[in-house]
């Protein structure tokens, strides 16, 4: 096979489906960290404080160790768990579900534990936000009449947002590029597919070139999606947030 | 060169220092047309006008922080575009230079900002240095601060500090630029006071100042610059006498109304 | 406490030591390559001619865009296969390059491009003014790096190098894949010899954590001793 036939008929199609994989799982998991992230952020920048501990202590576990140890966890351990359930649960009558539910397909390993680190590190950046907002702003609000609830809504949020849209949109570049550890839970997507025929062709820096450039075209796309949003969202004056 | 030598064969006192037709663009827009000047030993120039009319371009030039696009500057006879990089370094050791903002080193304490350069760039003695950092530092009145970082420093202690630092290296010269513009009022008799010491005691400077009045008594000679020339100069006798019509007396009378200095 | 995993218990707890040794070992060596490739690159962005400074974004872009397991990947059966492939048909010599250099390499690549926004954030942050007044008493350019520009711009990115040295320790529990004897190597080998997944991932997952604690804590504390008033924020709450 020539080296052209390699390219447009092996290595080319093989990534494109990988990279189709890739963004299967990159979307889901970053709305899920997102969503996740700014519950987890006003949780600990405004919460309760009986909330406020066990939300830090998540986010505290989360940043601290390394995703490839948590995605190792919530797939190979959990299953493992599920053998420890199985002698424990069937004994008491109940059906195979109660203990298969705790293992996870890949797939659902990866969007779950990608959504769950990346969302302790995005509520790092919406507490901040949340906390930069001028003490002022909320006694002028409060004294026109807004409820708690309403100067949150209309007051407090949209700055906050929008200052918090840097460092939560550094998190989901990030993310783009972590999503090439799914390959850690054997599935074919961009990193996986490019080892996969690597490996198979003993063709390694052609492969893993063309790959690198696969994740540099998406993370250009993606900086520069996010530029166009942070310049939409900007507000005249308001300062950008302080990192 | 046979003419120049001729020049400085038939002046009576030969000056310390020649300014001799610097021009410089920034950006394409000409900042120094053509300015010369000279300074004699001990003398004391004031470098007054409007802002924008070069002054501190021309100090920069005069130091070769900034090089001139045309003209020259003659140090002891010596000009310093015959000199290779490592001679202009040691032309600027023998000029010190006074800033506006004071350009302390910021991690530095005032001690280790005075003995810096005398270590490093001299190569003097740890012991030394920091001895003669401590006498100059005592001379501008500051034995007590020693071991203060800048920003522990008020802005008047600061430019004290960096007068020090500036002496600590044994100039021939010393340019000023506005060394008391960044200061509050209360502040700048204390850093005029050092100047005043310094002019007393010898130096020769080239000052850029709006203190008018205490320009006016240390003073040998005003310049006035305007859009990058020299427009004027002369004793400050001469151009400020109150019926005095010239351009300088007329600047600094806005500038009384101004500032009430 | 650990019978019930039926292997030796000390022998077990020094392996994974070695482990974290190798841990250590990555993480030095690639914030050590980091710091020589960032300083420079940053100095290029700051100062440099303009098709330099586009080299130097180039650089910065490329290693910031790919994710840790490609440049290993790369750098290992990619790079390093093509050079011992290189020197068996010239030289004759049967060469293995060894995984951690591989790692060592990627690791501090990445950090190269990482370290030079640092040092670009922090000499831009530095008062301008100072390098005008080295000029004048006298120092030459290299005398203003050394004495005036470093000695700042290194205190001032100690906080940002404490977040680095985390990122760098999280991404380093990657190298296993080439078989770098790293911490997760040794937890996978034990695991797949115990067949108990949960106590010793969570293990791993503790050290991790007490490593990113001692290098924040430690880097904290050099950032306290080395502060000088004025210069740069007051420490902030993390």
């Amino acid at each position: 096979m020539g080296t052209w036939e390699f390219y447009t008929e092996v290595l080319i199609p093989v990534l494109n489906r990988g990279l189709l994989l890739s963004i299967k799982i990159i979307i889901p998991s970053a709305i899920l960290a997102v969503l996740l992230g700014i519950l987890t952020g006003a949780g600990r920048a405004a919460g309760p404080s009986w909330l406020k501990k066990p939300l830090d202590l998540y986010v505290a576990i989360f940043r601290g160790t390394p995703l490839v140890v948590q995605l190792t966890m919530w797939y190979f351990g959990l299953t493992s768990a599920t053998r420890w359930l199985q002698p424990l649960f069937e004994p008491m009558g109940l059906p195979a579900w109660t203990w298969m539910m705790f293992t996870m397909r890949p797939f659902t390993a990866a969007i779950f534990s990608f959504a769950l680190c990346g969302a302790a590190y995005h509520s790092e950046y919406i507490r901040g936000a949340l906390l930069s907002v001028k003490k002022g702003q909320f006694l002028a609000a409060q004294s026109l009449g807004f409820t708690k609830l309403q100067t949150f809504l209309y007051i407090t949020a949209p700055v906050a947002l929008r200052r918090a849209v840097p460092g939560c949109g550094n998190e989901l570049i990030y993310l783009i590029k972590y999503s090439s550890l799914a390959i850690l839970v054997t599935l074919k997507e961009l990193t996986g597919s490019s080892k996969h025929i690597a490996s198979l062709y003993f063709r390694h820096l052609e492969c893993y070139f063309l790959t690198a450039l696969y994740y540099l075209a998406m993370v250009t796309i993606a900086t520069w999606l996010l530029n166009r949003l942070e310049r939409f969202l900007t507000l005249p004056g308001l300062g950008r947030y302080d990192a | 060169m046979t003419f120049d030598q001729l020049l400085t064969a038939t002046e009576p006192t030969p000056p310390l220092m020649e300014v001799r037709n610097i021009s410089k663009s920034l950006g394409g827009k000409l900042i120094l047309d053509d300015v010369s000047l000279s300074l004699n030993r001990g003398q004391l120039k004031v470098l007054i006008g409007p802002s924008g009319s070069g002054k501190s371009t021309l100090l920069q030039c005069i130091h070769f922080l900034l090089q001139p696009d045309r003209g020259d500057v003659i140090l002891d006879g010596k000009s310093a575009w015959e000199m290779s990089h490592f001679n202009i370094c040691s032309f600027r050791q023998k000029i010190g230079m006074i800033f506006q903002d004071f350009n302390l080193f910021d991690h530095l304490t005032a001690l280790d900002n005075v003995a810096i350069a005398p270590r490093k760039v001299k190569g003097l003695r740890r012991t030394e240095a920091y001895q003669r950092a401590k006498e100059e530092l005592a001379r501008v009145g500051l034995s007590d601060k020693f071991d203060h970082y800048p920003a522990q420093l008020s802005g008047g202690q600061k430019q004290r500090v960096s007068i020090a630092r500036a002496m600590a290296m044994d100039p021939k010269i010393m340019l000023l630029d506005e060394p008391t513009s960044a200061l509050d009022p209360e502040l700048i008799g204390e850093v005029l006071n050092v100047i005043a010491v310094l002019a007393k005691g010898g130096m020769t400077m080239l000052m850029v100042t709006h203190q008018i009045g205490f320009a006016r008594h240390l003073t040998d000679e005003i310049i006035f610059m305007e859009a990058g020339r020299v427009v004027e100069q002369g004793s400050p006798k001469f151009l400020l006498d109150d019926n005095s019509e010239s351009r300088t007396a007329l600047f600094c009378s806005h500038l009384t109304e101004l500032t009430g200095r | 406490m650990l019978a019930f995993l039926d292997i030796p218990i000390v022998e077990s707890v020094l392996y994974i030591i070695r482990g974290t040794g190798y841990t250590v070992g990555l993480i030095v060596g690639a914030m050590a390559t980091g710091l020589i490739i960032g300083l420079p690159l940053a100095a290029i962005q700051i100062f440099g001619p303009r098709w330099s400074k586009a080299l130097a974004a180039l650089y910065v872009w490329f290693f910031r865009g790919i994710p840790i397991i490609v440049l290993l990947f790369l750098f290992y059966f990619g790079v390093f296969g093509f050079i011992e492939k290189l020197l068996k048909t010239y030289s004759g010599y049967n060469v293995a390059l060894p995984p951690f250099l591989a790692s060592v390499t990627a690791l501090g690549l990445v950090s190269g491009a990482y370290q030079s926004q640092i040092f670009r954030g922090t000499i831009l942050s530095l008062h301008r003014g100072q390098f005008i007044a080295a000029k004048s008493l006298g120092f030459s350019t290299i005398g203003t790096v050394f004495h005036i520009i470093l000695p700042q711009a290194l205190r001032l990115a100690i906080p940002a190098w404490s977040n680095e040295y985390s990122i760098l320790l999280k991404d380093s529990a990657v190298a296993y894949l080439l078989g770098t004897m790293e911490i997760m190597a040794r937890i996978g080998h034990l695991v797949s010899i115990t067949h108990r997944h949960v106590p010793f991932y969570l293990l791993a997952g503790l050290l991790y954590f007490l490593l990113t604690h001692v290098g924040v804590v430690a880097l904290k504390a050099l950032e306290r001793r080395t502060r000088i008033p004025g210069l740069g924020n007051d420490p902030q709450e993390v």
